[in-house]
């Protein structure tokens, strides 16, 4: 294993350190805790926060700011965070306006954040919780745990954050994240995994000529494998998986991220974005807006994700609405 | 002088920490490869946060379970750190263990994490070895075995769990998003559950 890190033990820490080191404008840290909040607070409004395991940057601490999350909590790399933590986001984050939880639909991430969220309603705290769970390579069914929420979220983290900025009530802004939820959905692949630090070697094998399809977003292996084919010849299987969903038709406008899991050249997520403006442009569905570029990674997997987001007039407006945060900045 | 309950999650722990590339490599194949690494932070925390002097049962695993709820992360911080602290109740103000109280410290556990986890048995999770062992150890003190010989029997009948976790494919956790792929591989919380229960037993045999 080939890491620019200094241990394996430090580098959560040491990441958080970085990012308020070069985002002091945006965030600061909880003392003694993994946590990241908005420098300037959030009181007053409605407070978005989210987490999970790291290894996914920017998210989720790059989304902290302006327009979107007013907390994240890391956790080791791909683990979730623990109750404590949590807990604390919630109570630094609260503005007095109640809290929203946004948790990627992972057993661990869910029963954590639903700890937490007990122990803060237990100190009078507002909290309700979304779930994302876009990612359609998992069958939703009672023989799973559910959807595993992937790039996707980060719709959420973008139009809930809108919400919550123009002075939506808590259960405004619930219910816009719940809205993104019903519509959006996302479909990853590989062509080689990733190596978690502490692991040392690669979540999974892959010959030269292979590729995983359906992968998650944690080095967990995908729902098939096969021989590698052009990348328009791969989005057009991530893209039919997502239609095949029923939600994305003619006349439709939706929202497009093409997602690059960490390894990917930008280059290549160029390439493959072209192509699915071109599915999209042949089906008759309206792009309202498109974003390339690496938003929830798996650390160095190289690979990409297709998300769709349906949208109607309040999603577009949000959508449109400025956000201020490490990781995305709009005017 | 450190207490038996102290030396006993310091074994359980040392054993976990040993165990440490095994465990990972087996959520390697059907998870996302931290199954180890994360129990032995926690067991690292435990080691070194559980007071050494602490005699008193209950109050040593309820520190214990609180530091795996706040070291692990994951699915296996909840879940294990509910275990500890549900069988915790069991041995409140307790400084000796007896069969039938180590019998419904596993009962409280599997009712803990049952709730936690919304699972089952059969489901390819902790459960599948944690709830024969109760079944097995309960059958035995019934039928009038010693504590050790009903643990003994208890501890096969967790390997057997493990050994039946690779049959089946898994519904709960990363695991089943892998669907029939997860069959042919153990579980790896099925199996820290049956080193635990192995140290113990190895443990109290002395």
């Amino acid at each position: 294993m080939k890491k620019l890190i200094n241990g394996v033990d430090n580098i959560v820490d040491e990441m958080l350190e970085g990012m308020v080191a070069a985002y002091p404008q945006y965030v600061k840290r909880l003392d003694g805790f993994d946590v990241l909040v908005r420098a300037g607070g959030s009181k007053g409004k409605v407070a978005l926060v989210s987490g999970g395991g790291s290894g996914h940057e920017p998210a989720h601490g790059g989304y902290v700011g302006k327009g979107m999350l007013d907390g994240a909590i890391a956790g080791a790399v791909f683990t979730s965070p623990t109750p404590d933590q949590v807990y604390e986001a919630i109570k630094a984050a609260d503005g007095g306006k109640g809290v929203l939880l946004v948790i990627k639909n992972y057993t661990g991430d869910v029963m954590n954040f639903e700890m937490a969220a007990d122990m803060a309603r237990d100190e009078g705290i507002e909290v309700e919780q979304v779930i994302t769970a876009d990612d359609v390579a998992v069958e939703n069914s009672t023989w799973t745990t559910g959807r595993r929420g992937i790039a996707g979220t980060i719709f959420v983290h973008k139009i809930a954050g809108a919400c919550a900025e123009a002075g939506g009530s808590l259960a405004e802004v619930k219910k816009v994240a719940e809205k993104v939820i019903e519509n959006v959905r996302s479909m990853g692949m590989a062509i080689d995994a990733c190596t978690v630090p502490a692991a040392g070697k690669p979540s999974f094998d892959l010959a030269e000529d292979e590729i995983e399809i359906g992968i998650g977003i944690h080095g967990e292996p995908g729902v098939n494998r096969e021989k590698i084919s052009s990348v328009n010849e791969i989005a057009d299987k991530l893209l039919n998986k997502i239609f095949a969903e029923g939600i994305y038709n003619s006349g439709d406008e939706v929202a497009v991220m093409v997602n690059g899991m960490g390894g990917t050249p930008l280059m290549e997520l160029l390439v493959a974005n072209k192509h699915v403006k071109e599915v999209l442009d042949s089906k008759g569905i309206k792009i309202a807006k498109t974003l390339v570029g690496n938003y929830m990674t798996s650390l160095d997997m190289e690979g990409f994700s297709i998300t769709l987001l349906k949208v109607d007039d309040e999603l577009k407006k949000y959508l449109a609405a400025p956000a201020d945060t490490p990781a995305f900045v709009q005017a | 002088m450190s207490t038996r309950i102290y030396d006993c999650l310091k074994a359980i722990g040392e054993r976990i920490i040993e165990n440490k590339d095994f465990l990972t490599d087996l959520d390697r194949e059907i998870g996302d490869a931290d199954h180890g690494v994360n129990m032995a932070r926690g067991f690292q925390g435990v080691i070194e946060k559980v007071p050494e002097d602490e005699a008193d049962i209950g109050a040593a695993l309820k520190k214990a379970g609180m530091t795996l709820l706040s070291t692990v992360g994951g699915a296996s911080g909840p879940l294990y750190g509910t275990a500890y602290m549900e069988a915790a109740k069991v041995f409140a103000g307790k400084t000796e263990v007896t069969g039938e109280d180590f019998k419904a410290s596993l009962a409280a556990a599997i009712e803990g994490i049952k709730k936690r986890g919304h699972a089952e048995k059969g489901e390819k999770t902790m459960l599948d070895a944690l709830i024969p062992a109760y079944d097995t150890l309960s059958e035995k003190l019934s039928g009038g075995s010693e504590f050790l010989e009903a643990l003994e029997a208890a501890c096969q009948a967790a390997n057997e769990g493990v050994e039946f976790t690779k049959t089946i494919a898994a519904t709960k956790g990363r695991a089943s998003y892998l669907g029939e792929r997860s069959i042919g591989h153990q579980d790896p919380g099925a199996t820290s559950l049956t080193i635990t229960l192995e140290t113990i037993r190895d443990f109290l045999k002395g």
